[in-house]
């Protein structure tokens, strides 16, 4: 018996084999006249300039970890929602004090400053005035 | 019915349903173009075939026949590896999205989608965020600048977004108590559309929808005055034309997730009550998804020149200050109403 899967990897084989048809069509026919300035990376006509794998900024590193959390509740919610109506009063309790614990990290998160995208400006300490 | 029979059943299907999906993505294309045009008072293509109606197949010859450049610097597999990756993925979505009711034709009932999967939702929201890694090797391999920030950015652009998808689906799997797309398209019978009951979650899942497919005004991985063309700056060939189809191709799938999660699918309020009987009720249901789908691509294109793009950090902003926090408010609103009403 052919599960629902089953089409599924049948669906994604044939797939495969039609956009490998079309990729080795265009082998075929298409022209291949490399020369050195062609194989350049492109920037802007210029020389280029270093190595291309540059620095960039450590806040996607924190995106990509808030969304590591929260992701992870996204598939604990799931489970939950799908037999919300069975249980009534207690499952919508439940449900509730997930979404607020949830809400807490959230609005640590928002307070901590990891949601802005800037930099947060910090506050120098204050230093207390002494009398004369 | 033995093995071949549903074998050979499934192969005819899927086989009309990839020629339908190639057509409807290369037309899109010509679409974007005329609407483009239409809104911005120009004529748009019209030269090849009737009005331009062959436009699509000359833009396919012209792709086939463009030399294919890797540049020296870029990784050769994941170079190659990426385009694969992203059109398998914008292929692989399709197969479990309902068009239709199950249609009865030559005495054998024949359901309008490819599998039934009882976790229709959590295959499609599990493959497009393998999207992001296709998006991700192609701006890393590239050995760019631009594409290394273009992939990047996407990257970061896509996770952001997929937390509030995630809880807006969440909201809908309450309301169906199923992942499976039909038990949910069947939820919304009548005017119990989703976006009635849930406007909120509509609302952010719409949103999302945008970022993830990396349409204006959520396009900055190729926002052409900084990043020349982003994480496909060095792509050329058959390899551009496959992301530019998957970009096409995910737009229909975000239309017609948006149809089936909250637009009620194929379901037209009260159509049973015009006693047209079994065929004409089924054929009308299955225009009816295909209409509600056009109008949402059209969608697509009206904001795309509306909305001027957004910066970096107001995307990142609107992501986690609105759209995340509005997902959560959308579960307890959806529980609330559930549990008044039921």
């Amino acid at each position: 018996m052919l599960t629902e899967f089953g089409k599924i990897l049948i669906f994604l084989l044939i797939a495969v084999i039609f956009v490998l048809i079309g990729f080795l069509t265009a082998r075929i026919i298409r022209p291949k006249r490399p020369t050195h300035e062609k194989l350049l990376t492109y920037e802007c006509g210029e020389e280029i300039q270093g190595s291309p794998w540059v620095k960039f900024n450590a806040r996607f590193y924190v995106v990509a970890l808030i969304f590591l959390i929260f992701d992870v509740e996204v598939v604990l919610l799931f489970p939950w929602a799908l037999v919300y109506k069975e249980f009534g009063i207690a499952g919508f309790l439940t449900g509730f004090l997930f979404l607020v614990i949830l809400g807490i990290g959230m609005i640590y998160e928002w307070r901590k400053g990891d949601l802005e995208w800037d930099r947060p400006v910090i506050q120098p300490p204050l230093v207390k005035k002494t009398e004369n | 019915m033995d093995i071949w029979g549903i074998v050979i059943e499934s192969v005819v299907k899927i086989l009309f349903v990839l020629t339908i999906m190639l057509l409807t993505v290369s037309y899109l294309v010509l679409a974007e173009r005329k609407v483009s045009a239409w809104i911005q008072s120009r004529l748009g293509p019209n030269r090849v075939g009737w009005g331009g109606a062959l436009q699509p197949f000359a833009d396919v010859a012209k792709l086939l026949l463009k030399e294919d450049i890797v540049p020296k610097a870029a990784d050769k597999t994941l170079h190659t590896l990426a385009p694969f990756l992203a059109i398998f993925i914008a292929f692989s979505t399709y197969a479990v999205i309902p068009f239709g009711p199950p249609i009865t034709l030559f005495g054998r009932e024949i359901n309008l989608h490819l599998a039934d999967v009882n976790i229709g939702v959590l295959y499609v929201l599990a493959l497009t965020s393998l999207g992001v890694y296709a998006i991700t090797f192609a701006g890393w391999s590239s050995g760019s600048k631009y594409s290394l920030l273009g992939g990047i950015r996407s990257s970061a652009q896509m996770i952001s977004y997929e937390v509030s998808m995630g809880f807006s689906i969440g909201g809908v799997v309450m309301m169906a108590s199923s992942l499976s797309p039909v038990d949910i398209i069947e939820s919304q019978s009548g005017w119990m559309w989703n976006a009635i009951v849930q406007p909120i979650g509509f609302i952010t899942f719409l949103v999302s929808a945008f970022a993830e497919t990396n349409r204006l005004p959520f396009d900055l991985p190729e926002a052409e005055p900084e990043l020349v063309g982003g994480y496909h700056t060095e792509y050329s060939s058959m390899k551009f034309a496959s992301f530019f189809m998957a970009e096409y191709a995910n737009m229909i799938i975000a239309s017609g997730m948006i149809v089936m999660l909250y637009l009620g699918g194929w379901q037209v309020p009260y159509i049973e009550k015009l006693g047209l009987g079994s065929p004409f009720t089924q054929i009308i249901q299955t225009l009816s998804f295909f209409v509600k789908v056009g109008f949402l691509l059209f969608f697509f294109i009206w904001v795309r020149w509306s909305i001027p793009r957004f910066r970096y950090d107001q995307l990142m902003n609107l992501g986690w200050k609105v759209m995340f926090p509005l997902s959560l408010l959308n579960i307890v609103w959806v529980a609330v109403v559930i549990m008044l009403f039921n």
